[in-house]
């Protein structure tokens, strides 16, 4: 539907021999949309933003969309065949075994050119854990029109955009200290009216 | 009592016949008050939008002599609170209301402004503004039609002229003792505080 | 760098505050459009520094609707811009049929257009008579211009049973048939709007206040536009070609002849005209969809509202909504929950050049450009 589509593969190409040692790494999409996306690596990100932005044949010199995402840590459960001593035998056993893999926060780009009139191009940048390691760079001296919303980002995620001009909570008040659209955001408790209550006589 | 009250009517009846209008010093206070109610310009969301249709040529709140919005909290004496009332935002209600001078008004107008409406659950979403301040009127509706604003402006006006300006039934700003400026919430680190003004607010409670 | 970045610095470092005299408008203002603020510094009437506040009616649409199921999202979407609430639910239902991948009847994309130009028809006469009263002109082009809001929300309410919040329209087409009567009725409207507009047109176009009022006022430069991601009347005011339902041609949008009218200054003057303009072009695509609209379903009978489990994947859909692209990003994980929804507001994002535009200028000037750019706040704290 949209009005160009631009393959996933050639920009990966484009940016891989643009900037040096930059990595980057395709997210297919399973949904009928198509759109697919490219994970930057957090280090090169600016370079391929820009080279993006000015490329001649790319031209997307319009940054529509950035949205936080939060993905919490998972956990795997797998059952394993293994052999084990039970009662002086040797017998094969199965047992679950977790793991755990640490979650992180995403910032999603969708980006196009009203150049060339084409798009979308996503991308994806991922900071290395929901905590102290919440970082990524910001994309706002490329495109002026992530200002806000990297400040939205980071207010209701706590993605820290390094490279910002002027990173503050933008939607809630700066003495919060939550980021209420986590998925583990738990709200304060409710001084809530009772299950069942009904209006007082005289009451408001 | 209501014998002599209702000969004092009859009598005020019969002289209106003749052309000698008789009143009272109280209700002439009320039908004055209430044919002049100048509304703070204050607007908060979507039902925003319906109040100033309502003030519009359609639905033309003059006709009720309240088309005077003033954007100042100092000349006002209705503050309609059009929408949802976040937590962001309730600390700047509650000022706006203190600033206003007696006697002054409050009609709590949609869902949101009653309960939070639909988006009770949200974590910036005051549940109801008469967790702060007194309310008078309250309109349901997501927004409430205008008629439904001109139905709670009508009742607004009903409450204005049944005021009593003496007794124990007079109103909340002739009562000296009772406060006319409430508690302005602060920003607190995971919301408001307090979350509730416990002097106003008077909570649904489960009947044994 | 470009010359575009080095203001972007230059914007946000500190400007010495020691001789200027700090505002804070809003709020709670007359002519903020709500409850937006921004925090001013002036020397003398001149601002030299503009910082948007946002938030004040941010009421966690994105939360509540990760909460909800898919259908449940789209009475939400109404609240966003209040004022157009036919073109959230379009942006919101495209979105999730391109996630989905459910198709959209023949007969339901004709209603679609038809219900959205109406609502790009009384968004922008709305916006014009805020405009004028933001500028004096107390109540009477705001009074014409709720005259005829009102006859479009009658045909909305006939149509979809409220006024402003219609909930109309569904993932694979609309919620309601319309009636013949009902299109007859749309169609005596447009036939008799080109009148009102010339009317209206008449009384504003050439009046002086409103000129020397609006021309070089907000001046937006077309690179600053780009890459501050301007979108709908006030990009192309900027001289900027790029309407969505031309590019992306959703919808059936391919099907009709309409034009983009374009600015050249970038002025408030232009962004004013261009919607004067746009008005006409809508009125356009209009009669050409009732007159063509097909029989046939308005639904598709297969799609699935409740219990929509949409398979694991992402998309984001955009549309020409009144303001500018309003787009939908949404994440599913195969339940029936979006794992991450996500809106792209336009006039927040239009808000990113309000200093801009501003700097230099006088405070009464803030108030027009301010108006100019078409800001709802619903919208733009969600």
């Amino acid at each position: 539907m949209s009005a160009e589509t631009i393959n996933t593969e050639k920009v990966k190409a484009a940016i891989e021999a643009a900037v040096r040692g930059c990595r980057v790494e395709i997210l297919p999409n399973g949904s009928p949309s198509g759109q697919h996306s490219l994970i930057l690596d957090n280090e090169h990100a600016v370079e391929a933003a820009l080279f993006l932005r000015d490329n001649p044949e790319l031209r997307l010199d319009y940054c529509s969309d950035v949205a936080g995402v939060d993905w919490l840590d998972k956990e795997v459960t797998e059952k394993v065949k293994v052999w084990k001593l039970v009662d002086g035998a040797e017998k094969e056993v199965e047992e679950t075994r977790k793991s755990v893999t640490p979650g992180y926060l995403e910032a999603v780009y969708h980006l196009f050119s009203m150049e060339k009139k084409h798009g979308p191009v996503v991308l994806r940048l991922r900071t290395q854990d929901r905590g102290e390691g919440a970082r990524v760079p910001s994309l706002t001296p490329v495109w002026r029109s992530a200002e806000f919303q990297e400040r939205e980002a980071f207010d209701l995620y706590g993605i820290v955009f390094e490279g910002h001009p002027d990173l503050r909570r933008i939607l809630m008040w700066d003495e919060l200290k939550d980021h209420p659209m986590r998925k583990d955001y738990v709200a304060p408790p409710d001084e809530d009216e009772p299950a069942g209550a009904v209006a007082q006589e005289g009451g408001r | 009592m209501e014998q002599s009250e209702k000969s004092v009517q009859e009598l005020k009846a019969e002289l209106s016949k003749h052309g000698v209008f008789t009143t009272t010093f109280e209700e002439i206070y009320n039908w004055g008050r209430k044919n002049s109610v100048w509304p703070l310009t204050f607007g908060l969301a979507c039902c925003a939008i319906e109040m100033i249709a309502t003030t519009m040529a359609r639905y033309d709140l003059a006709r009720f002599g309240a088309e005077v919005f003033r954007a100042s909290p100092r000349q006002a004496d209705l503050i309609i609170v059009s929408g949802t009332v976040t937590k962001k935002m309730a600390p700047m209600v509650v000022r706006l209301y203190n600033q206003m001078p007696e006697p002054k008004y409050v009609i709590s107008m949609g869902a949101c402004a009653i309960s939070g409406g639909p988006f009770r659950d949200g974590y910036n979403v005051l549940k109801g503004i008469d967790r702060y301040i007194p309310v008078d009127v309250h309109i349901p509706g997501c927004p409430p039609r205008p008629e439904a604003l001109l139905d709670a402006f009508m009742t607004l006006q009903k409450k204005i002229s049944e005021q009593q300006l003496t007794g124990e039934a007079r109103p909340r700003h002739l009562k000296e003792d009772l406060p006319s400026e409430f508690t302005v919430p602060k920003y607190g680190e995971h919301g408001l505080e307090p979350p509730v003004n416990e002097e106003v607010w008077n909570p649904l409670k489960v009947l044994q | 760098m470009s010359a575009v970045e080095e203001r972007i610095v230059e914007l946000t470092g500190d400007v010495d505050s020691g001789q200027l005299l700090e505002v804070s408008m809003g709020p709670h203002h007359p002519s903020t459009h709500g409850v937006f603020r921004m925090n001013v510094e002036l020397e003398g009437e001149r601002v030299m520094k503009l910082k948007p506040v946002f938030g004040y009616l941010h009421r966690n649409h994105e939360k509540i609707a990760e909460n909800g199921s898919y259908l449940a999202a789209m009475p939400f979407t109404d609240r966003l811009d209040y004022m157009c609430s036919m073109t959230n639910n379009w942006a919101y239902a495209l979105s999730v049929e391109k996630l989905a991948g459910i198709a959209v009847p023949e007969r339901a994309e004709y209603v679609r257009v038809i219900v959205a130009e109406l609502t790009r028809l009384q968004n922008h006469v709305s916006l014009i008579g805020f405009l004028m009263q933001d500028m004096g002109a107390s109540g009477t082009p705001l009074m014409y211009a709720f005259r005829e809001r009102e006859k479009i929300l009658d045909l909305f309410e006939q149509l979809s049973g409220t006024r402003m919040m219609c909930n109309y329209m569904r993932f694979g087409g609309v919620r309601v048939d319309p009636t013949p009567e009902w299109l007859a009725e749309a169609e005596a409207l447009v036939g008799r709007f080109p009148a009102f507009l010339d009317e209206f047109e008449q009384l504003l176009r050439e009046n002086e206040i409103l000129m020397s009022r609006t021309q070089g006022v907000g001046v937006l430069p077309r690179e600053l536009a780009v890459n501050a991601g301007v979108t709908g009347p006030m990009l192309r005011a900027s001289g900027v070609n790029y309407d969505i339902r031309k590019v992306d041609a959703y919808g059936i949008y391919d099907r009709f002849q309409f034009r983009v009218p374009l600015g050249e200054h970038g002025d408030v003057y232009d962004r004013y005209m261009i919607r004067m303009l746009e008005m006409r072009e809508s009125v356009k695509i209009l009669e050409q969809a009732l007159r063509e609209i097909p029989e046939g379903p308005a639904m598709d009978p297969k799609a699935r509202l409740r219990g929509l489990r949409p398979k694991a994947g992402e998309a984001y859909g955009r549309i020409e909504s009144p303001k500018g692209e309003l787009g939908f990003f949404l994440i599913s994980n195969g339940t029936p929950e979006p794992y991450r929804y996500r809106v792209r507001p336009p006039s927040m994002i239009n808000l990113t050049v309000l200093e801009d535009m501003c700097l230099g200028r006088s405070v009464a000037d803030i108030v027009v450009t301010l108006g100019s750019v078409d800001i709802i706040l619903g919208e733009v704290d969600r």
